[in-house]
């Protein structure tokens, strides 16, 4: 399998001397849902921006599916689509305006271009709303016309910068499922987040990214192992007793119905149930403390 | 992208140029209807009539060019560079940046829109002097030369100056204070046998003095310049511009970083 995106040595340094890409290297294989993640200003928006050519590289090289983009930029932006982490449309178009022109600047046929727009703009739940301007549409609705603009000339690379942000939850929940759809379809997905929780649900491969270096990449399975401690919240049934202590668990009791405890790498949570039941603890429900790839995220950047 | 993509490309970004300037009609092409209107009124049949002969026509005959390559100069200009300037201000640029499109092909796209613009109201402008003067054309085919590649240099001066504007106030400052007095000093109301040798060699400075004389040459076969030479100027800043706006495209010049 080719590499759908290939990034070697890639850096840049902009015009009042900040460097915000020092060197970095990283591959995402045809067919992945990839994670690439970091704090403000790490230097995603950056790689990103060189992808599609908004910003100049100061050195390094890039290939989409192959194409070396020093040689042959036009071809390997045909292959990819993007969906920016800003609204970057003429608000005072028209929604379905927006899509089809998109389709034209990819010399797709008015025709091809009306029924993808069609078809994303459905998909999207913006079919409605094609008649409308731009400026019309809610936050999240507009987030969503990125996403069927950057589909219009059919992308096998899909780069989404942040493409949840300010969508509410049950759109959020919708879109989760449509970017699946579209990676099981065969479609290369590149993700930018600051939802952990969604990176660590929907994302095979990771790449960290801080201060303009990737500091850790692999799979995301490979990636939250390396957690030492997990922490559990455990909800129970009746009153807790005032001591819990099950040998070899670090438990805090935080109030009369919850407790809190750590499962070291190597324990085995079954042990912990055993435990908590040889004293007549029964848990009604239980839940991570926090996300574990936020966990891992927080670790790595300190 | 092949041939067939690009020439797709290319009516895109026309189409939704003409679509802009359409949708906000009373924004552009109503204001230089009645503003001519008002100088055939004005100028022509209340003034003109006072002045007599100029360069051996009636006023109103002979300021009628003038003020139609007056129309085509400032819509020609001011579409691309409200256009673009717009494109970039509100980062829709990056559509085209991001997509396949040849540097060449958006650069066509954008002045041919301002170009249909400037020509629609050639027009419309032309339409309505035929209320105030008779009009025939003596040399169509330089008349035609001399519209077309003047309406395309000063799209692409338009577009020159949106590409360097950093606000709103940069895309009016060089139509205000620029281009609107080498208008009215390019002999589109007087001839320049009226000035004094001084101003008269003075004026012949100004680049609008040919596209206006050429122009009215096409149109009266009149000229108070060599009109081979008006012609030879027009095209050659015309290729000048466009390698120079191209350059731009070509190196991002304030659309990439």
């Amino acid at each position: 399998m080719q590499a759908a995106l290939s990034i070697q040595n890639l850096s840049k340094t902009y015009g009042n001397d900040v460097e915000a890409l020092k060197g970095i290297s990283l591959e995402v294989q045809e067919g992945d849902f990839f994670a690439l993640l970091g704090p403000n200003g790490a230097g995603k928006s950056t790689t990103i921006g060189l992808l599609f050519s908004l910003i100049n590289k100061t050195a390094g090289k890039l290939h989409v599916f192959g194409i070396d983009t020093d040689s042959n930029f036009a071809d390997a932006k045909k292959l990819i689509g993007i969906v920016p982490q800003e609204f970057n449309f003429n608000v005072f178009e028209k929604v379905e305006h927006i899509v089809t022109t998109q389709g034209g600047y990819y010399g797709l046929p008015v025709d091809v271009a009306k029924q993808r727009a069609e078809k994303y703009l459905r998909k999207l739940g913006l079919w409605e709303k094609r008649q409308d301007m731009a400026r019309e549409l809610s936050g999240g609705m507009k987030r969503r016309l990125m996403i069927a603009r950057a589909l219009v000339h059919e992308p096998k690379l899909l780069v989404l910068d942040e493409p949840t942000a300010g969508v509410d939850i049950e759109m959020r929940r919708a879109m989760w499922d449509f970017m699946r759809e579209l990676n099981e379809a065969g479609t290369t997905i590149i993700l930018t987040t600051h939802y952990l929780e969604e990176a660590e649900m929907l994302c095979r491969n990771i790449a960290i990214i801080n201060e303009g270096r990737i500091i850790e990449q692999g799979s995301m399975r490979g990636l939250l192992q390396q957690l030492n401690t997990e922490s559990f919240l455990l909800d129970v049934e009746g009153n807790l007793p005032e001591r819990v202590e099950v040998s070899g668990f670090e438990i805090r009791r935080l109030d009369d119905h919850c407790l809190e405890a750590d499962v070291n790498k190597g324990q085995s949570i079954n042990d912990l149930f055993s435990g908590l039941s040889n004293l007549s603890i029964n848990i009604s429900s239980m839940r991570n403390k926090a996300n574990r790839l936020e966990e891992t995220f927080v670790r790595l950047l300190s | 992208m092949n041939a067939q993509e690009k020439w797709i490309a290319f009516q895109t970004i026309f189409i939704k140029e003409v679509r802009r300037y359409i949708r906000i009609w009373p924004q552009t092409l109503l204001p230089p209807a009645i503003t001519m209107t008002l100088y055939f009124v004005i100028f022509g049949a209340l003034i003109g009539s006072r002045i007599g002969q100029m360069g051996g026509f009636n006023y109103m005959q002979f300021v009628v060019p003038g003020l139609i390559m007056m129309a085509i100069v400032t819509n020609s200009y001011s579409n691309v560079v409200s256009s673009f300037f717009g494109a970039r201000y509100n980062h829709s640029v990056e559509e085209l940046l991001v997509s396949p499109v040849p540097n060449w092909i958006i650069l066509a796209g954008y002045i041919m829109g301002s170009v249909s613009r400037g020509l629609l109201v050639a027009v419309i402008v032309t339409t309505l002097s035929l209320f105030f003067a008779d009009l025939t054309i003596k040399h169509v085919g330089i008349t035609l030369v001399v519209v077309l590649f003047t309406s395309v240099l000063f799209a692409l001066f338009g577009f020159i100056n949106a590409v360097f504007a950093k606000n709103f106030d940069d895309i009016s400052i060089i139509p205000t204070f620029l281009l609107t007095p080498l208008v009215y000093l390019g002999g589109v109301f007087y001839s320049l046998e009226l000035l004094s040798d001084f101003w008269a060699s003075a004026s012949k400075l100004n680049p609008l003095v040919y596209v206006v004389n050429g122009f009215r040459y096409g149109v009266l076969g009149v000229s108070d310049v060599d009109v081979t030479f008006s012609i030879a100027m027009i095209v050659s800043f015309t290729l000048v511009a466009f390698v120079y706006s191209l350059h731009l495209l070509n190196s991002g010049t304030r659309l990439r970083e």
